[in-house]
Formats: structure tokens, C-alpha cells, sequence
């Protein structure tokens, strides 16, 4: 049976925490609004650069650039794996690297080799444990507060380069896509070579992209369209991802508040209950005492 | 005059989306103003000056590269990196051309380096253009 001094100290150690988990869980609430905000202020550029793309590529039959028909190669890959700074968000980060994971077993067990570019320190810690040597970069965003275009351009930069260099055959990126604040899905999306086929038969069927004029030739377009797409394409998971971050935390840490006040419940309770016990009991040896006499 | 849509858009957010007159965008193979019914055409942009006219409001942006699309729909600008004009100082447009010529630097193969030397001539060129 713990003292009464004891029980206070819990409970008020419990309350600090949960002034705590409620204080970020207030923050996260804010700046997820501010990363769905830019998440969505980015979508018309993504979706038109897709629209262009497909445009694009759908003329294009021969000849086509690496970035869009791959260099023929399948044994080599590289997993960009974007994931949060912080800790504290669920599941978020351990999600992420799971999907990683079953992907990278799954790739070393047909005898392919794979490579990993972290962005973001805890999908790089907890990716270091298994597969140190596989790691060829981090990323580190923390000292980033808002996400801008150049962070992803950086990243994007870096990929093409090393595949210029024919460092991997396939480049595939991890991230969270955000849903809403209680989903986040974990995604692999390829990004080399690029997957526009969606768009591709539709924009066939429209026919009106046959009169396209090209200045200058199809092909240099194409050819300067393909890696902003992919710097695009990262830019917009990292956006995905800071606003599922924050989700994620949010939704956390209001489960964290929450476990907190069912816990000060709890021990208020047994607290009430100890200190009427030893009320009751000192009455009864005063009692007990006076009849005595 | 006759309208049609026009909408710049850069990574970050939508700069401009609306009904307008004649749009002025710089190709990277010369100048060209976008009427209502203008043949779809697709090019790249070089670094410039976009400039806007919507019913006699006359809207000017810079853009650092990017391009353009004139579809049936409408004309699309995919611009690299865009503020209005009126925001752009001599710091800024100095910092890009500090960062150009550091890819001159970086350069690796001729093309590479050709591609980096035009932009950073085009850079310079836009500064003297806009007396900053």
C-alpha cells in the first residue's frame, strides 16, 4: 500500500505529463494545419506536371530519355525513404520503415542489391540496425521549419546524379500519404523509371495533343521535364509526409492526454480512499481509547 | 478584348488562376504574347518576366525558368520559381546569379556547361534589363 505522500507525488507527476502531451498535441494541431495548407497549395503544380508528362510521353514511342524508360537494368535498386525528424508520432516513422523493410526482403531474396537514401534521422535509425552498409546517404531536415521547393529539387538533384553515375537501375520512394489526421497509408511510389501510365491512355484517346507545336523539340522538353518531376514528386511526398507527421502525432498525443486522465482518475480515487481509511481508523483508536478509560 | 484562362503555378502554390487578356511569356527561343485561340504550343521558359493582362490590370512576374503550355483549355505557365515583380530586389536576382555561376563552376561535361553558362548570361542580361 503506497503512502499518501507517495500517491500525491504520482498524481501530480502524471499531471505535469499530461500538461505535456496536451501542450503538443495543441502544437501539432497547428502545424498540421499549416502543412495541409501547403500539401494543397502544391497539388495543381504536381497535377499539372503530370498532365504535361503524359501529354508528352504519349507522343514519344522510340528513343525515349532514361528517366522515363529506365536503363533496361533491373539489379540494383535505390529506397529513398522519407521519414520524420522527431519521435512521439505513433506509428508514423516505424510504418514508413516497415514498408521499407518487406521491401528491401523482398528485393535481397531475387539477389538484387539495394541501396538506401534516408531522409529524415528516425527512419535512419531504425533502418541502421539491419542494414548499415546499405545506407548510402541522410538526409537531415531538422533545421528546416517550412518544406520549400529547393529542399525537394536537393533530393531530387541527388537521385539523378547518382543515376547518372548508373549507380542503381530502379529508384523507389517511401513515404506517408496523408489521408486524414487519424489515416496516414504508407506509399511506395518508383520514381525511376517514371510511371505516368495512368494519364497515358487517356491523354491518347483525346487526340488533341497530336497538334501540338514544340518548342523546342519534343524531346529536349521531355528531357528537361523529366527530372523536375521527379524533384516535384519528392517535394510533395515530403509535404505529404510533414503533414501526416504532425497527424499523427496530434492523434498520439490526444491519446496520450487522455490515458493521462483516466491515470490522475485513477489515483485520485485510491488517494480519497487511503486518506478515509486512515480517518476512519484513527477515530476508531480514539474511540476505542476514550471507552477504555 | 476576348479572354481566355490563364494560371501560373510554381511547386509551392498557385500564383495566378483566372480569365485574362494577353499574357507576355518568355520562351527560351524568344518572347511570345498568348492571345485568346492561340495554337497549343508547349515550350520552355527562360528566366524573365511574365507579364499579365486581365481586363487592363496589368500584372507582372518573375520567373526563374520553367513552362509553358497553351492547351485548348486554356495557357498553363509551370513556373520553376515565380514572385511578382514588385517584390524582386537586386539581393535576390544577385543570389540566383550567384547560384548560376557556381553551376557554371560545377559544371560537369560540355553540355552541362553550356546549359548553366546560358542561364547565367540570360540571368545577367534580365538584370540589366530591369536597371537593378
Amino acid at each position: 500500500m503506497p503512502s499518501l505522500k507517495d500517491l500525491r507525488n504520482r498524481i501530480s507527476s502524471v499531471k505535469a505529463t499530461q500538461k505535456i502531451t496536451k501542450a503538443m498535441q495543441m502544437v501539432a494541431a497547428a502545424k498540421l494545419r499549416r502543412a495541409q495548407a501547403a500539401a494543397e497549395a502544391a497539388r495543381p503544380y504536381a497535377e499539372r506536371i503530370e498532365k504535361v508528362l503524359a501529354n508528352l510521353a504519349g507522343g514519344v514511342s522510340t528513343g525515349a530519355p532514361v528517366l522515363l524508360s529506365g536503363n533496361g537494368r533491373d539489379e540494383t535498386h535505390l529506397l529513398v525513404v522519407a521519414t520524420a525528424e522527431r519521435g512521439l508520432c505513433g506509428a508514423f516513422n516505424s510504418s514508413i520503415v516497415r514498408l521499407a523493410r518487406e521491401h528491401i526482403q523482398r528485393l535481397q531474396g531475387q539477389g538484387k542489391t539495394v541501396k538506401i537514401l534516408c531522409v529524415g534521422k528516425k527512419g535512419y535509425d531504425q533502418l541502421r540496425r539491419n542494414y548499415e552498409k546499405n545506407i548510402i546517404e541522410l538526409v537531415e531536415l531538422r533545421g528546416v521549419r517550412q518544406i520549400g521547393f529547393d529542399q525537394g529539387d536537393a533530393i531530387g538533384r541527388k537521385v539523378i546524379d547518382l543515376f547518372e553515375r548508373g549507380e542503381f537501375d530502379v529508384a523507389t520512394l517511401f513515404f506517408s500519404r496523408f489521408k486524414s489526421v487519424i489515416q496516414q497509408f504508407p506509399t511506395a511510389l518508383q520514381l525511376i523509371p517514371a510511371q505516368i501510365s495512368a494519364n497515358e491512355n487517356e491523354a491518347a484517346a483525346g487526340g488533341a495533343l497530336a497538334t501540338y507545336e514544340y518548342e523546342p523539340g519534343q524531346d529536349e522538353i521531355l528531357a528537361t521535364l523529366l527530372p523536375r518531376n521527379i524533384s516535384v514528386q519528392i517535394f510533395r511526398a515530403l509535404l505529404e509526409n510533414a503533414a501526416s507527421e504532425q497527424g499523427a502525432r496530434m492523434s498520439a498525443m490526444d491519446n496520450a492526454t487522455r490515458n493521462a486522465g483516466d491515470m490522475i482518475k485513477k489515483q485520485t480515487t485510491l488517494y480519497n480512499r487511503s486518506r478515509q481509511a486512515i480517518i476512519t481508523k484513527e477515530l476508531i483508536e480514539i474511540i476505542s481509547g476514550a471507552e477504555a478509560l | 478584348m476576348a479572354t481566355f484562362h490563364f494560371e501560373l503555378v510554381s511547386p509551392e502554390k498557385l500564383l495566378f488562376s483566372g480569365e485574362v487578356d494577353a499574357v507576355v511569356a518568355p520562351g527560351a527561343e524568344g518572347v511570345f504574347t498568348v492571345l485568346k485561340d492561340h495554337a497549343p504550343v508547349m515550350t520552355v521558359l527562360k528566366p524573365g518576366v511574365v507579364e499579365i493582362d486581365a481586363a487592363g490590370n496589368k500584372e507582372k512576374l518573375f520567373v526563374r525558368g520553367g513552362f509553358a503550355d497553351v492547351g485548348l483549355g486554356g495557357f498553363t505557365i509551370l513556373a520553376e520559381y515565380a514572385i511578382p515583380v514588385a517584390e524582386l530586389d537586386a539581393a535576390k536576382l544577385d543570389a540566383d546569379i550567384k547560384n548560376a555561376s557556381e553551376d557554371v563552376a560545377d559544371a560537369k561535361g560540355d553540355e552541362a556547361r553550356r546549359i548553366a553558362a546560358e542561364k547565367l548570361a540570360q540571368l545577367q542580361e534580365l538584370k540589366t534589363a530591369l536597371a537593378l
